[in-house]
């Protein structure tokens, strides 16, 4: 497996010593049919390297030589500092975490029924271009949870778990007993006693958002035995005209579930919810100010700003890895059906727990395929690009930018510098040199043998 | 052809039964802790989490743009009477994006029948013929495998300003098949090293000249090296926006590039790049259903690339 896949080959153990011509075949027909490889290889791949490594060290125009301060400004300009960092958390962590879903999924569906199914959906994004995953994403990701699928899962969540906001926009009637108090709170003016209940009206609500809601009903002192500050919290709005403000009138609806605070010197010494027919009773006895906190008022949830400056690269490694963690199974679990069972079975007849054979046997003897799995994704992701390019929106491009992105742009885009471009690519190119150097010494080794 | 036989392991594993298979290992043995129950509702949830942003791509697809502005796709769930194929019909009547299809098809086809014949000519010489030099060329082309795209981009685009070859299909062609190249000459160098000596040496009594023994014995035998790279390499081109991207001007853009121009708006036409997304998908599932087994090893082989 190892042998098969570091080197991108198709077959593993040893691939036949290169032999003496035995079908005595003239050197010019063996030229014959290497010359359009070469001629393309040589034109097309072998010539730019070394034109990038030259044009590298030249400036924009490519006028002037100038050492290496393209490199430097690779490594100094604030843009392609973003994407160097950014490539290195692409490269540390989607390998990663790709590798470990494709070990979990193979080591998983191994024995269950429909594994193949599973195997052939989560591998399924791998035959699409990154461009439709990318537009995939871009609708996953969408902001409005009434759109994108993956707000409207948060906020759906965040809802059920978190009290929602009941009224956004609501406000008390200007000139009123309640008054804004800072933070989106409202507070009343004056204190109030057990004594006399407490009219607590709010417009800004338009009552056809309100199709549930119970007729308020009007504030009145605390039942019998009761104490407490008791009110009433209502939209004091009478459809058709003609109600009294401050007074709840007939057909004018109550707001159930407005939380409702008493504050004594500053703190807080009760707090209720106003029940289905807008009406509150606060356990004290006063003289307090009533409050109206902000987190009644507060703006709707809105989800998480996926495609915003923090979580724009994450949210992109997502999208990379549901494509990608498919590759890692398949090629795990064709490394899986070659460890010998019977080593498994002979640990567990000794006592281990299925944990211990997984990480003790399973793990590593994978380890040489979880290495190529680890090492051709590192690679592939050294040059992302196109899922970048889409997802990232205008507005967080360059907090998402990678360094081939950053090469298009410094080249072919508003950039207008090859020389900087040029710089990129030979650095890219570097940093897959071990993995060249580890290729061809494994072959020649294997060509000795 | 080893890894070949174990990359076909999920199409072979619709052929037989789990019963029948050798004994149980890790996930059976949870499975039968904890009655299956929980490993199965985990691995339901995880498909269906994989299949979510697909379907929901589908669903956007075949929703009119005023139902798209409105609401999310899970609607159609609940009114599947928003369901409509007018946005295939606009896209497909947009001259835009019908050639920029026949474009993708006249770059991807012509690439791959070019990688696998200039490939397999290589391939067979390397495996086959004595040149001097031989040895260390392939080394030279092994470390060619890993060589990034993207150090080709600026110097290519060069050569093909001066040449005339820039912005028209021909360009992205020749890239696309130097860079896919590397890996096919190696691929089917190691799959025609394996084909029995007695063979070749039979035909060439036989007076079978260097082309017939080519064309009659090798490519034959080499058919499933060549299947899994053509593939391979029909959905890697076919796939490809960059190069594209670089080489190819509006008249001769592929579906990706074109797709690509309308991702600035995002948001406001969903309807064209929803439905366009999905008809540059439909090729590669039909080509990854249908060839799942040669697939799955052309992308195993290809691995480092």
């Amino acid at each position: 497996m190892a042998t098969a896949t570091a080197g991108g080959a198709a077959q593993p153990g040893s691939p036949p010593a290169p032999r003496k011509s035995v079908l005595g075949t003239p050197r010019w027909v063996a030229v014959l049919f290497l010359l359009p490889a070469l001629v393309l290889l040589g034109a097309l791949v072998v010539y730019p390297i070394g034109y990038s490594i030259t044009r590298s060290l030249f400036s924009a125009d490519s006028s002037h030589f100038v050492w290496f301060d393209n490199y430097g400004e690779v490594f100094t300009n604030h843009d392609t500092l973003t994407a160097v960092k950014n490539n290195a958390i692409w490269v540390i962590v989607a390998p990663t975490v790709a590798t470990t879903l494709g070990l979990i999924f193979a080591v998983l569906t191994e024995r269950v029924s429909w594994g193949t199914a599973f195997k052939l959906l989560i591998f399924m994004p791998m035959a699409i271009s990154m461009l439709a995953a990318g537009i995939i994403f871009r609708l996953v990701y969408e902001q409005d949870p009434d759109k994108g699928v993956a707000n409207a899962v948060v906020v759906g969540v965040h809802d059920t778990f978190a009290e929602a906001s009941a009224y956004p926009r609501a406000r008390p009637r200007p000139n009123g007993d309640l008054a804004p108090s800072g933070g989106g709170a409202f507070t009343t003016k004056a204190p109030h006693e057990a004594s006399t209940p407490v009219a607590l009206p709010l417009i800004g609500i338009l009552a056809k958002d309100l199709p549930d809601a119970r007729p308020a009903k009007p504030p009145e002192q605390a039942k019998e035995g009761g104490k407490g500050v008791t009110g009433t919290v209502w939209l004091d709005f009478k459809p058709g005209g003609g109600g009294k403000p401050g007074q709840v009138d007939p057909g004018e609806k109550a707001l159930k579930g407005v939380k409702v605070e008493a504050v004594k010197d500053g703190k807080v010494v009760a707090s209720t919810r106003t029940a289905d027919d807008g009406t509150f009773s606060l356990d004290t006895s006063g003289p307090v100010r009533l409050r109206l906190p902000s987190s009644n008022f507060a703006e709707q949830y809105a989800g998480v700003d996926w495609l915003g400056p923090d979580l724009v690269t994450p949210a992109i490694i997502g999208a990379y890895i549901w494509m990608w963690a498919g590759f890692a199974m398949v090629l795990i679990a064709a490394g899986l059906a070659s460890v010998p069972r019977e080593l498994l079975e002979a640990a567990r007849v000794d006592g281990a727990n299925e944990w211990k054979v997984f990480s003790r046997i399973t793990v590593p003897l994978l380890a040489p395929v979880l290495v190529v799995v680890l090492v051709t994704l590192m690679i592939n992701v050294l040059k992302i690009f196109d899922l970048v390019y889409i997802i990232a929106p205008g507005s967080t491009q360059a907090d998402a930018n990678v360094l081939a992105l950053q090469l298009y742009l410094e080249s072919f885009g508003s950039g207008n510098n090859q020389g900087v471009g040029s710089a990129i690519g030979v650095l890219l190119l570097l940093l897959v040199v071990p993995v060249m150097i580890f290729n061809i010494v494994r072959m020649r080794r294997e060509a000795r043998r | 052809m080893t890894t070949m036989d174990d990359a076909m392991a999920p199409g072979e594993a619709v052929a037989s039964p789990p019963s029948e298979r050798r004994d149980p290992g890790l996930a059976s043995r949870i499975a039968a802790r904890t009655g299956g129950g929980v490993l199965r509702v985990f691995l339901v949830l995880v498909a269906l989490f994989w299949l979510v942003p697909t379907f929901g791509l589908l669903a956007s697809s075949l929703r009119g743009p005023s139902d798209i502005a409105a609401s999310g796709w899970w609607k159609v769930f609940s009114e599947p009477a928003q369901l409509t194929w007018s946005n295939y019909d606009k896209l497909l009547s947009n001259d835009t994006i019908t050639n920029s299809l026949w474009n993708t098809v006249l770059i991807t086809v012509p690439t791959t029948l070019l990688v696998v014949v200039v490939g397999s000519l290589a391939g067979y010489a390397f495996a086959w013929m004595e040149f001097p030099g031989r040895d260390w060329l392939f080394l030279v082309l092994v470390g060619l495998l890993v060589v990034p795209i993207q150090i080709g981009l600026i110097p290519v685009s060069k050569l093909f300003g001066d040449l005339g070859l820039f912005g028209s299909i021909t360009g992205v062609v020749i890239f696309h098949t130097a860079f896919g190249l590397p890996f096919a000459i190696f691929l089917l160098r190691n799959f025609f090293a394996e084909i029995p000596r007695e063979l070749l040496e039979a035909a060439r009594l036989d007076g079978a000249g260097e082309l017939r023994l080519f064309a009659t014995v090798v490519m034959p035998l080499g058919g499933p090296a060549i299947a899994s790279l053509g593939i391979f390499q029909f959905l890697w081109v076919w796939n490809d926006m960059l190069v594209a991207l670089i080489f190819a001007d509006p008249d001769s853009a592929p579906i990706t590039v074109a797709l690509q121009n309308q991702v600035r708006q995002f948001g406001a036409n969903i309807d064209v790049l929803a439905p366009g997304a999905f008809i540059s998908m439909i090729v590669p599932l039909v080509v990854f259903f249908a060839f799942q087994r040669q697939f799955v090893s052309g992308v195993m082989a290809g691995a480092v690339k």
